[in-house]
């Protein structure tokens, strides 16, 4: 690791950071029924075309109707999407002649992209035509963070005692005013820095040593904005962000990196704005951007210490673990994109995460594990609200007072629902983890401790939908297409349907005045009391499993 | 129920403008504006012969090219992947001998201690065009020797092909080993 990429690595966060604030008050300005502001103004003519074509009406929905216009339009695109998979052999737009999709892979696939997990089972040279490319899966590239950004509006709208809005109108808002323009200039830019937007077939080249060479290609741009902008991460081709297609320059991964981070890192200051309050989310931004620069700092030391076994063969290891990895991105960078990338839940992979050291590993599956360093679009930051919630609601109990949220009471209606989201996500992880090493030890590629990370990865990646893995495990069968599948689907839409309700029994309370016994949730101490909640509740709940698998394989290297 | 018609009716618009129109219209302006990125940086040799793609490594094992990174699916781009070898993982040394054992025969004149290590690590897409500067600079005496190209020379047309840190900041400098070689071909004859 040299100087210069620890100051990229820095210059990349100041830009993170500088970024932030303004997008969040955008967002919030975005999101405002009430204001007749500019951007109503500018948007607004777009919008109602297409909600009249659509037949969606401005009103605002109960809680109980929002959350099932969420889940229900979800689970019918999920429908559709597996429709065109499994048909796509006959459907036109396929000059590689791919086959249909089998059953449960199709489950999976749409599944995994329906709920910004983007899991591939598949490989996108070989997997997917170039029609189910461009039309389902953008489709549900677009969708999936859009439902996450509506979800999250509609639940700090709760916070705030106001009604939770229309879903369809936050859906088409996400799109309209934050995603399609973003993603479209930033499809340009990675065009300019060498990635392809083609619908020629692969092209065919005869190598200088003689031997023929198939480039798969396609229009891999347009794929490649959006899968980073709406923190889904699943790849145009096999390999994701290692791809030099997907990737292929120094430029090209910060740009990636910006993207992934654009919303996620904003949403604390938009929540700030909403409640009236930017010191509100500033605590949250800086207690979130505290973890992440610690989980960086981590992952950055193991990976430029490198592999001990391979640095044993006497070779010159100055530049750090490079199994798995590429030469033009490096080690720092790569190390670096592994953290972003879980941090966000972006889940796309500049370098091979099963290649990682042991410690290097480790990093990315607590970033899912915590689920809290910002998250994905939208459900991340619902999540940290959640914590917050438990964070002053377990400091009410030490000083022995009703605890109290933006002026609303925390009972335990709003506690039950948060402890069974608490319970949910181990209880995805850990089972399924337990049952895929007991009856299908055969698909696990690595020997020894590694292989328990597999398959406890594979859950944790589902869980929290991610969507990076482990990849060496034999994951294209039955058995993890259906398992992963319905992990991802209930790790998505429990936790959703919880929060809106406690987002729902919040927003009809009458606020409380704030005294000088409230515990005070725009404080320092307040974002140590929240970072530590996350920790401890992580600690208990996954040091175990962590402990069997990659810290004992570091201890045994 | 009202529900499921109106998503029906969204999830026809939204795919006419996001799949649809969004797709196309960035298709429409990468094809004008930068049609050689957008088709994949193909590369023809002087008779219009594609020879490959800037992008995309591809295999060399005749002593007279620079040779890439280690590839599990030697380098056939129709698809693109890694072994997956955990540190761990016994198989990952057994593979990482074979490679210094092959050096040791093919580079008598250079020291295994000179070998940076990602010439005998396997690249994450298994496509990797590029080595390191340091990657060149040991493969320099045997391309020499086989060749009977001037190592200066070879050193120049290392210098040229090495990309470097964009914006001078992100990510590493980085040889083109396919353009490499395309010089050393066209100085062999």
């Amino acid at each position: 690791m040299t100087t210069i990429s620890i100051i990229a690595i820095l210059v990349t966060l100041l830009i993170v950071v500088a970024l932030a604030k303004p997008v969040g008050l955008y967002l919030a300005a975005a999101f405002d029924y009430g204001s007749s502001s500019r951007l109503n103004r500018v948007f607004g003519p777009v919008e109602r075309l297409i909600y009249r074509i659509s037949g969606v009406r401005e009103e605002n929905q109960s809680w109980k109707t929002y959350a099932a216009s969420l889940i229900g339009s979800n689970a019918i695109m999920i429908f559709i999407i597996y429709l065109v998979l499994r048909f796509q052999g006959m459907l036109p737009l396929n000059p590689a002649g791919i086959a249909n999709m089998e059953p449960s892979l199709a489950f999976n696939t749409a599944v995994s992209f329906m709920t910004n997990t983007d899991l591939q089972h598949y490989s996108g040279e070989s997997g997917v035509s170039y029609l189910s490319q461009i039309s389902v899966l953008v489709f549900a590239l677009f969708v999936s963070p859009a439902t996450g950004l509506a979800l999250v509006m509609a639940f700090i709208r709760g916070l705030t005692g106001k009604a939770a809005g229309n879903f369809f109108v936050d859906l088409i808002r996400a799109l309209t005013r934050v995603l399609l323009p973003v993603a479209f200039v930033s499809a340009l830019l990675f065009v300019f820095m060498g990635v392809p937007q083609t619908f020629e077939p692969a092209a065919a080249a005869t190598t200088l040593e003689g031997a023929q060479q198939t480039i798969a290609r396609g229009p891999i741009a347009s794929f490649l904005a959006i899968k980073e902008l709406g923190n889904n991460g699943g790849g145009f081709l096999g390999v994701n962000s290692a791809h030099p297609f997907e990737n292929p320059n120094g430029l090209s991964n910060l740009l990636q990196i910006l993207l992934m981070m654009l919303v996620t890192t904003s949403l604390p200051f938009a929540y700030g704005k909403m409640v009236g309050s930017l010191k509100q989310g500033r605590i949250l931004f800086v207690s979130m951007l505290v973890m992440l620069i610690v989980m960086t700092g981590i992952s950055l030391t193991a990976e430029s210490a490198g592999n001990p076994v391979l640095n044993a063969l006497g070779v010159q290891h100055s530049q750090g673990s490079m199994e798995g990895k590429e030469v033009r991105l490096g080690e720092a960078q790569s190390a670096f994109y592994s953290v972003i990338t879980t941090a966000a839940e972006t889940g796309a992979v500049n370098n091979m995460h099963d290649t990682l050291t042991p410690i290097g590993g480790l990093v990315p599956l607590a970033n899912m594990m915590l689920n809290t360093v910002f998250g994905g679009m939208g459900v991340g930051f619902v999540n940290v609200l959640m914590y917050a919630i438990i964070a002053v609601f377990l400091s009410g109990l030490m000083v022995g007072r009703t605890p109290e949220f933006l002026g609303r009471k925390i009972e335990g209606k709003e506690m039950k629902l948060i402890a069974v989201t608490l319970l949910v996500q181990p209880f995805l992880i850990l089972v399924p983890t337990a049952i895929a090493l007991a009856t299908h030890p055969e698909t696990i590629s690595n020997p020894g401790f590694h292989g328990l990370t597999q398959a406890l990865y594979e859950f944790t990646s589902s869980a929290a939908n991610n969507g990076s893995g482990f990849e060496g495990l034999g994951d294209a069968n039955t058995f993890w297409n259906i398992s992963t599948g319905i992990v991802m689907f209930l790790g998505r839409y429990i936790s959703m349907v919880t929060l809106l309700a406690v987002a729902g029994s919040l927003a009809i309370k009458k606020p409380i005045p704030e005294s000088s016994g409230t515990f005070r949730t725009d404080t320092a101490m307040f974002g140590a009391v929240f970072v530590g909640i996350v920790l401890i509740v992580g600690a208990l709940t996954f040091f175990p499993a962590v402990v069997l698998g990659p810290i004992a394989e570091q201890l045994t290297l | 129920m009202r529900i499921i018609w109106v998503t029906l009716r969204t999830t026809f618009t939204v795919a006419i403008v996001c799949c649809l129109v969004y797709n196309l219209a960035v298709w429409a302006v990468a094809q004008a504006a930068a049609p050689g990125k957008a088709n994949g940086s193909l590369i023809e040799n002087a008779e219009g012969q594609v020879v490959g793609s800037k992008l995309i490594g591809q295999n060399f094992t005749e002593p007279g090219y620079f040779h890439g990174r280690v590839s599990s699916i030697d380098y056939e781009a129709n698809g693109s992947g890694s072994p997956n070898y955990a540190p761990s993982n016994p198989e990952l040394l057994k593979r990482a001998e074979a490679s210094i054992a092959a050096w040791k025969t093919e580079n008598p004149d250079v020291p295994v201690s000179e070998v940076p290590i990602d010439l005998i690590t396997n690249s994450g897409s298994g496509l990797d065009p590029q080595i390191s500067p340091q990657a060149a600079e040991a493969q320099v005496p045997r391309v020499s020797k086989v060749t009977g190209i001037s190592e200066d020379d070879l050193r120049q047309m290392i210098e040229d092909h090495t990309q470097g840190r964009s914006l001078g900041l992100f990510g590493e400098p980085a040889v083109n080993v396919l353009e490499l070689n395309l010089d050393v071909q066209a100085a062999r004859k």
